[in-house]
């Protein structure tokens, strides 16, 4: 029995408790750091604990090589961008964009929201993770709304709406699996139980299955941001607080990513021995890509600048989707890789970016000029981050885009073309806005911001080093969490 | 039965009507759970039979109508787009459903069959009427018909989740129903109308913006 793991999942929800009574604003922003430090100091001895044991489990939750590399992950973006967010609304509070009753909110919500994500990863039941991504779209709703212009009302419904409606759908396919379980399990009560629909996952109904996946891919889906079921991800970015967009981004997508790959491990099990074993895999290559493509496309016409870094979360978000559906121990390594290095580098844009409009005034990518001249601090993360998100070489992302290229160069090669057009694509779409953002003459008048750059620079770093040289602990663990999704070890 | 009541919901041009017909469906939802539990004797049914019944066609029918009187729309009328095509469409998702769990014929008895099918075909009419309407108090409707769906079919196709996970969903749905209210005042307040039609504001190509 381990007390780490309901440290890292409850402690949120005790702060949302917690913060969603307290009437002290400033308090309750460094409380706010305070119960993120908590939850990641525990989610990294529990990470040391999966490391010894292989599978931690407790309190209705379980753990094992592949989530605890998320949940270490979630924590850390987590806390980071609480350290970010806490001066960050406080300068929103003097702007009486809203007033101390939507700080109290915003507080117990972000609380509450990596409670969900944290109950996400570590929970066994396929149920229990539905609830928790709905749980996390509600959370979120009302920080989409927080300051109340039309824009981010009209935002926050249509989140609402659409993720509503898509998550409703992936009820469904969960509703289709536990049938599927309840002829095959000795025990159908357990029919929701990740661990024990694995262990039998070869004699689920493959007809259900694939049916079931259908729903599952598309409901999750959306919250992933695939498109076509992408609409509300850019609005939502773009309306609300930008820690919520760092978090967003580089949080909520990938834990319904993580839910779509639980569930294609079933499936694959499920059909390995019919006509169309590969089926899941195909349906998510076709929309990791289309995804891929049409992001990097939607990039080159933006003019808000949270909502290009939206469309940019969408793009990556499809290239995993794809390496996930190429499957292989390669592409699935390569994967988590960038699952990893594409968190820590969008919540280090976004935090950068939050910054930037606060020195420019404006969103609008018009009117954000000189970076570098008007202040350094910003302007140089600035343009590093975009560098490594972009693929430049000595980041991370550089390293996992080349090995899951070199896996599609080995299982797919005609596709290896449209993902290489995509890059190109994307990083032209990215450095045509970036240019006269950072370089040139900045604006009059513009009075310098107190930043924090803390987290940016912590989390570029971390980015930088993976690019150069990963860790072999990393490795390691990478590689345990490979051997679970893909079957095989990739070294 | 159910099946006719999202009919209902989709075809209404009142919004209150539109409202009993959603409170009449999920009484009808509580009541297949009913005869469910009883057919099958399993006590944790007659549970959520009361859970859905108390939440679904008392308590946020109840909350609806009276942010509708609250908000001064009971008189308001809403008729969909297009309404006989939104008709021809529903019946067309019908016999798509039907066709989409002819693979599950094998493998179940008859009775829960044909209710899987309502039950996908419930959904999928919550998702058009999602669509064709216009106004957001409907289109809480649409959705809220949409979870009646998916429970019918946990219910029937399988009797009835792990009760964790029934208490989890139900919690979900009170919230976006708690939040749905929320949102009727915030659009009123911001675009003075509950007509989504006038969401218009966000979209790639925003020329006059500054």
């Amino acid at each position: 029995m381990s007390a780490a793991l309901p440290l890292v999942t409850y402690t949120p929800l005790a702060g949302a408790l917690l913060l969603g009574s307290l009437r002290r604003d400033r308090l309750a922003g460094w409380l706010n750091v305070a119960l993120g430090a908590v939850s990641f100091g525990a989610s990294v001895v529990l990470a040391w604990e999966v490391a010894r044991s292989g599978v931690v489990t407790g309190f209705g939750l379980r753990v094992d090589d592949f989530s605890v590399f998320l949940v270490v992950l979630t924590a850390f973006v987590g806390l980071t961008t609480s350290i970010f967010s806490r001066p960050y609304m406080q300068h929103v509070l003097h702007t009486r964009l809203t007033g101390p009753y939507g700080l109290r909110l915003y507080h117990a919500m972000y609380q509450s929201f990596l409670f969900t994500m944290l109950l996400a990863l570590t929970t066994n039941n396929l149920g229990v993770l539905w609830v928790a991504v709905e749980g996390a779209t509600l959370s979120t709703v009302m920080l989409v709304s927080l300051y109340r212009t039309p824009e981010a009302v009209e935002a926050a419904w249509k989140y609402f709406i659409l993720c509503g409606v898509g998550i409703a759908l992936a009820l469904f396919g969960t509703v289709l699996v536990y049938f599927a379980a309840q002829h095959v399990l000795p025990d159908p009560a357990q029919g929701l139980n990740w661990s024990v629909l694995n262990a039998h996952r070869a004699q689920l109904q493959p007809a259900v299955m694939s049916i079931a996946f259908v729903f599952l891919l598309i409901g999750y889906g959306t919250k992933v941001g695939l498109v076509p079921m992408h609409q509300w991800l850019p609005d939502a970015h773009s309306e609300g607080p930008t820690p919520i967009s760092a978090i967003l981004s580089g949080l909520l997508l990938n834990v319904a990513l993580y839910a779509v790959v639980r569930f294609k491990m079933l499936v694959d099990g499920s059909l390995a021995h019919t006509s169309h074993p590969y089926l899941a895999g195909q349906l998510m290559m076709g929309f990791g890509l289309v995804s891929f493509l049409v992001a990097g496309l939607f990039l080159h016409r933006q003019r808000d600048v949270k909502r290009l870094f939206s469309y940019s979360s969408i793009e990556h978000m499809g290239l995993m989707t794809f390496g996930f559906g190429l499957g292989g121990p390669l592409a699935t390594f390569a994967a988590l890789l960038h699952m990893l290095v594409h968190s820590l580098t969008k919540s280090a844009i976004f935090v950068t970016v939050g910054h930037a409009t606060h020195l420019a005034g404006t969103q609008s990518i018009e009117h954000i000029r000189g970076l570098l001249r008007a202040q350094p601090g910003i302007g140089w993360p600035f343009l590093l981050g975009v560098a490594a998100i972009a693929g430049f070489p000595p980041f991370g992302i550089f390293t996992s885009e080349f090995l899951l290229l070199s896996a599609t160069m080995h299982a797919e090669p005609a596709l290896t073309i449209l993902l290489l057009l995509g890059l190109v694509i994307a990083f032209a779409g990215l450095f045509r806005h970036l240019q006269p953002m950072v370089y040139g003459a900045a604006p009059e008048g513009l009075e310098p911001v107190k930043v924090n750059m803390l987290p940016v620079v912590l989390h570029l770093v971390l980015v930088l080093w993976l690019g150069l040289a990963i860790p072999a602990v990393l490795v390691a663990w990478l590689n345990h969490a490979t051997v679970l999704i893909a079957g095989a070890p990739v070294l | 039965m159910a099946l006719f009541a999202s009919f209902a919901v989709l075809g209404q041009a009142r919004l209150l009507s539109a409202i009993h017909a959603f409170a009449w469906q999920g009484a009808l939802v509580a009541a297949v759970t009913l005869t469910v539990a009883v057919a099958e004797s399993a006590p944790e049914l007659y549970f959520s039979a009361v859970l859905t019944f108390s939440l679904k066609a008392l308590l946020i029918p109840w909350m609806l109508h009276r942010l509708v009187r609250r908000l001064g729309l009971s008189r308001h009328l809403d008729r969909p787009r297009h309404p006989m095509l939104a008709t021809v469409l529903a019946v067309g998702m019908v016999m798509f459903a039907y066709w989409l769990v002819l693979p599950l014929v094998q493998s179940s008895l008859a009775f829960t069959r044909n209710i899987v099918a309502i039950s996908l075909a419930v959904v999928l009419i919550g998702l058009l009427t999602l669509v064709v309407r216009r106004q957001a108090v409907a289109q809480v409707l649409g959705f809220m018909a949409m979870e009646n769906g998916l429970f019918l079919a946990a219910v029937s196709a399988t009797h009835g989740m792990p009760l964790v996970v029934e208490l989890g969903v139900a919690f979900d749905v009170l919230v976006a129903a708690v939040l749905f209210g929320v949102f009727f005042f915030q659009l009123r307040e911001s675009i003075d109308s509950l007509d989504v039609d006038r969401l218009d504001r966000l979209n790639e190509a925003r020329e006059d913006q500054p």
